[in-house]
């Protein structure tokens, strides 16, 4: 294909008027809203589809929803979740014992969340997941279910609350 | 005679401080506004507002470790930088920045050099002189980005210099003398030059960009393709050095467009007299210093506004446009002033 140059006129020849022209834009910039967010003081709030860090989630009676079925565990493209069931007398007969979490592997895909039949795991809007030791990323059944308790904007509360989850 | 050299010290050591110190907030202001121009906030950590960044600034280059590289040319390397920014520091010299001061029965001119009348003619040739230092820099650091960036900044400046004499001949025939002052005294109560020498003023204002190598004419340090262009090697202060040169270069630039177009330290309608024979005087230097911080916020302004040209279209822009434009304007300027007659 041939692309054709433009044809100028003299008052686009001149440059000038175009220079003034490309200083009006940048001058509105001057005006406008500051787009930084000053991370430590100020904290970037996640829209509600936000994929951050899978918690775990308790249902009305206080105990976890998960039924120790282990899809997660199977569907886990790093491997990252590592159940061990145990039965219980409840009426969901299974609970997970322990459910581990290692964050250093999950890559955020949301396939558990997608794959669990009960909704009881959920990416939601942690991001600050960085620490000085690996073993500490391992999160454990007890963190999850706090970071679950935690999560601001579930259920009926789809708007986000500042600050949430620290 | 006593009088003359304690106050000439005053004005030294006054117009260095605002110098250097204009020097410093520059360099906050040009982060600052080019934050701004890009939505962001800018330096906001050292003291209110970020407004103690210089000398944070200052504080990292006066303890950061100063390389050398091997196998560079020693002397001229460790001379680059004073080569650089004491040309920029002394065209102050003549730079007239107020009204005269009365004391005690004595005027004193706001002017470091005195009388010369030929402030024109020093301020081509020192600023110039400059360009020895990025040369120097470039050939000394045993570097190519160096030597390419210095190679590009000498043809820049050496060019530039032509339409910066093109410019300032039509203002010096109409002003009748290469004094600044005689220029400025030639705008007071009348009409700003930058109306009448419109033409004058876009030649000189392409001219002084090239000069102090600021963006769009940024070709010397073009950090895509040159790294940093003649002051790669440098570090610690004595790549402060070249910074503060051409900051310093950027004030003396706006500066002189303010004298030479914008009627100086002049305001319409306003009559320094009025305000007794000292304060008057001081006013009218805070006069001048607002009217050139506009203009350095205006260098920082079109930087962060203008892409880079490509160096062939700097080299046309020099000698197939503005060479002639500038010429054909000093020819307008003389026929002009020669059907006016004589002035009075």
């Amino acid at each position: 294909m041939i692309c054709r140059r433009p044809v100028l006129t003299i008052w686009e020849k001149l440059y000038l008027p175009s220079i003034a022209q490309g200083l009006m834009v940048t001058v509105r910039h001057l005006f406008r809203k500051r787009v930084t967010v000053q991370y430590p003081e100020e904290r970037w709030i996640p829209p509600s589809y936000f994929r951050g860090a899978p918690i775990l989630l308790t249902g009305l009676d206080g105990q976890e929803k998960c039924t120790s079925c282990k899809l997660c565990q199977f569907i886990c493209p790093p491997k990252a979740i590592t159940i061990k069931g145990a039965e219980t007398e409840d009426h969901k007969e299974k609970y997970p014992e322990e459910f581990f979490i290692d964050m250093g592997l999950c890559i955020f895909c949301g396939y558990c969340q997608e794959v669990c039949p009960v909704e009881a795991i959920w990416l939601k809007h942690q991001y600050e997941l960085a620490d000085y030791d690996r073993t500490a990323l391992i999160f454990d059944k007890k963190k999850l279910l706090e970071m679950g308790r935690m999560a601001p904007y579930l259920k009926g509360r789809e708007k986000p609350v500042q600050g949430g989850g620290e | 005679m006593a009088d003359i050299i304690l106050f000439s010290a005053i004005k030294i050591v006054v117009v260095l401080a605002v110098v250097m110190g204009g020097v410093a907030y520059t360099t906050l202001a040009e982060r600052k506004v080019s934050a701004w121009l890009q939505d962001r906030l800018g330096p906001n950590r050292v003291g209110p507002f970020g407004l103690l960044q210089p000398i944070a600034d200052g504080i990292k280059f006066f303890t950061k470790e100063d390389i050398t590289p091997g196998r560079s040319y020693k002397p001229s390397y460790f001379l680059a930088p004073m080569a650089t920014l004491i040309p920029a520091l002394i065209t102050f010299a003549v730079i007239p920045f107020g009204e005269s001061v009365s004391l005690s029965g004595k005027d004193h001119r706001l002017l470091i050099a005195e009388g010369t009348g030929l402030g024109l003619v020093y301020l081509l040739a020192v600023s110039s002189l400059g360009v020895y230092g990025i040369l120097l820099a470039g050939l000394s650091s045993n570097n190519k980005y160096s030597l390419l960036g210095a190679l590009r900044s000498v043809n820049q400046v050496v060019s530039y210099e032509v339409a910066l004499g093109l410019g300032l001949i039509p203002l010096a025939m109409t002003a009748g003398g290469f004094d600044i002052d005689a220029i400025v005294r030639a705008q007071k109560g009348g009409v700003w030059f930058v109306v009448p020498h419109f033409i004058a003023f876009i030649i000189l204002l392409v001219a002084l960009f090239a000069e102090t190598n600021r963006l769009p004419f940024d070709l010397p340090e073009g950090e895509s393709e040159l790294v940093g262009g003649y002051h790669t090697e440098y570090s610690g202060m004595r790549f402060a050095m070249f910074f503060m040169g051409e900051y310093a270069n950027m004030i003396t630039a706006s500066a002189l467009l303010v004298l030479l177009f914008f009627g100086g330290w002049h305001l319409p309608f306003l009559n320094y007299g009025w305000f007794g024979p000292v304060l008057g005087g001081i006013l009218s230097a805070i006069v001048f210093a607002c009217k050139t911080a506009f203009f350095v916020f205006f260098f920082i302004w079109v930087r962060w506004t203008l892409p880079r040209f490509r160096y062939d279209q700097v080299m046309h822009m020099m000698w197939i446009r503005i060479l002639p434009l500038g010429l054909a304007y000093i020819l307008v300027t003389a026929l002009f002033l020669y059907l006016r007659g004589p002035i009075k």
